[in-house]
């Protein structure tokens, strides 16, 4: 693997906007990917994801902001910096006719230097599959082979969108190995997922969109700050749940041992996990839909 | 920024390339569609057999040669109809249909993906266009003669009509396809949205009549398309010369055929070319 090192970010996003009609759907995204990263991109339906990670694509055009993807303008990119990028879309039901090993060394025909098509099967579990026609494959051999085909040309650059919807744990954990494989050999990856194990488990940081705006980013276990973080100590009192929020939930733990006799009844220390934290960030930057159903993390049962 | 050149790149596939590359798999995939198969290639022919069958019962004939020794049996009469039925299905039904349907399914966003360059998508849909027709054609003309005893032409200068008329006419046809695929609103839709244009027409452009026994409102309306003018120009070809004085013009007028031709080809051209989207409309 020769891949050009730069200094350059793989991905440099500044103040990215682009609106349909009234709405703006990015509204003033900063972004930064470095080389050999793993970034995960968050952040519910309609937040801007898609639009921005299609704006990087070089699928849709921006409103306005600077991008820079490999030092190129999506907007102007040209075959050579195609070449360099691999885009793996949401779920498609194209080429239905063709066998998984047709497509793999028909579209390794497009890269100046691209993957042995039949090591790439290998490298994503469908060599016994190579002769079926994507018509008899499941979601998840389907979704597979959508990445086998997104990584033949060798991309520096990767775009996962949503890769592991409707795969089952076994298929998932397969394919995340496969991720980290790539990473191990020099590849930058862009995800975007609904699945915050996912990102805990593959992201090196995690960026949450809301409502066309970037509301955090960190590493996975930082994410939110330590307010977010912080602890919920829960019991039950004369019959009632009780719950507190607080940084020091073992002076909590020993005041309720010492004031009440015996076992504490309901005693749990919860840490937020990536997903609290992920739907608490989500419910600030968004109004909640519908106020009936707030997800307030005392509720939050174990 | 530009730190090195000493692994210089290699260089990127040739469009031909992978223009022939396009059509091998576009071919494949065009013979592994089996329902495809049978209705945009296999229809000609199936109709040529039956109106050949029905109408030419008990040896009737269309017309009457001027020195009295008989008319046109219905087989020859058909063929060029047919002919021309055949190049604008596997041409313009064919791609009108496959592109939407491609569009829908996410086909045509994945190829954006790549650098494969959309000259090369086209450059392949443009053999597949040219080999299934040719392939099409060559097995309608021989059932045709096998089966129904159609004499085929013996002059050099008819084999060269035909063959700038298949030519233009696939073209035209394709292009007009491609322009055409942006219309359906989803892969489902297509055919119905396709199949209908394509048969009204058939009818209008007297490929399943007697184009002079056509009322004269309907000839001027198939007079705008260019399926009529390609049905007149095949007549030419496979009909003998007496049979232009029944043609409205009272000649073949073949310079027209061309000029029409050539005038949806280069208006689709600009059509399609402004208006094609390699993404569904309500995804970006």
């Amino acid at each position: 693997m020769t891949t050009t090192t730069s200094a350059d970010p793989a991905v440099q996003v500044r103040d990215l906007r682009k609106t349909y009609g009234t709405k703006r759907a990015v509204d003033g995204v900063d972004l930064e990917v470095h080389r050999g990263e793993v970034v995960a991109v968050l952040g519910p339906n309609g937040a801007g994801k898609t639009t921005t990670v299609e704006i990087l694509e070089g699928y849709r055009r921006r409103d306005g902001g600077d991008v820079r993807v490999l030092g190129t303008d999506p907007a102007r990119g040209d075959r050579a910096w195609r070449a360099r990028i691999g885009v793996v879309l949401q779920s498609a039901g194209d080429l239905a006719e063709l066998t998984v090993r047709e497509q793999l060394h028909h579209f390794a025909r497009y890269y100046p230097a691209a993957r042995d098509p039949e090591e790439v099967l290998d490298a994503v579990g469908l060599t016994d599959k190579a002769r079926t026609r994507s018509r008899q494959l499941s979601g998840g051999q389907r979704r597979r082979l959508d990445v086998a085909l997104g990584i033949l040309g060798r991309p520096e650059l990767l775009f996962l969108d949503e890769p592991t919807t409707g795969f089952d744990p076994h298929a998932r954990r397969a394919f995340w190995d496969l991720v980290l494989r790539l990473r191990d050999e020099g590849t930058t990856i862009l995800l975007t997922t609904h699945y915050l194990d996912e990102a805990a488990y593959l992201a090196d940081r995690v960026v949450v969109v809301a409502a066309g705006r970037v509301v955090a980013h960190g590493a996975p276990h930082t994410l939110g700050g330590e307010d977010a973080r912080r602890p919920t100590v829960h019991w039950v009192e004369d019959g009632t749940p009780r719950s507190v929020r607080t940084d020091r939930p073992t002076a909590v733990v020993a005041e309720l041992a010492g004031r009440l006799p015996g076992e504490v009844p309901g005693l749990q220390v919860v840490r937020p996990s990536l997903e609290d934290v992920y739907l608490e960030l989500i419910a600030a930057a968004e109004p909640a839909p519908d106020p009936a159903d707030p997800r307030p993390l005392e509720t939050v049962t174990r | 920024m530009t730190t090195t050149a000493a692994a210089r790149p290699r260089p990127l596939p040739t469009t031909v390339a992978l223009g022939l590359a396009r059509t091998r798999i576009e071919v494949l995939q065009y013979f592994r569609e089996r329902d495809s198969v049978v209705f945009s290639f296999a229809y000609p022919v199936i109709m040529l057999a039956i109106f050949a069958t029905v109408f030419g019962q008990d040896g009737a004939v269309v017309g009457q040669a001027p020195d009295g020794s008989g008319g046109i049996p219905f087989a020859q009469y058909f063929l060029p109809g047919m002919v021309a039925t055949g190049i604008m299905l596997s041409s313009f039904q064919t791609l009108a249909i496959s592109i939407a349907v491609e569009r829908d399914e996410g086909g045509l966003k994945r190829l954006r993906g790549t650098p494969m360059p959309p000259s090369a998508y086209f450059l392949g849909k443009t053999g597949q266009v040219l080999l299934t027709t040719a392939i099409q054609v060559a097995l309608l003309l021989a059932v045709a003669a096998l089966a129904f005893g159609v004499p085929m032409p013996t002059t050099a200068s008819a084999w060269a009509t035909f063959t700038w008329l298949l030519v233009l006419g696939s073209a035209t046809g394709a292009v007009c396809g491609v322009a055409f695929s942006s219309l359906p609103r989803s892969g489902r839709s297509a055919s119905a949205v396709v199949v209908p244009v394509v048969l009204v027409l058939q009818f209008i452009s007297g490929v399943f009549f007697a184009w002079s026994s056509l009322p004269t409102w309907m000839q001027h309306v198939a007079s705008v398309f260019p399926l009529k003018w390609l049905a007149q120009g095949m007549r030419a070809v496979f009909l003998p010369e007496w049979a232009a004085a029944a043609e409205p013009a009272g000649s073949w007028q073949l310079g027209l055929c061309a000029l029409a031709l050539l005038a949806w080809l280069v208006a689709a051209l600009v059509l399609g070319a402004r208006t094609f989207r390699w993404q569904r409309r309500d995804d970006g």
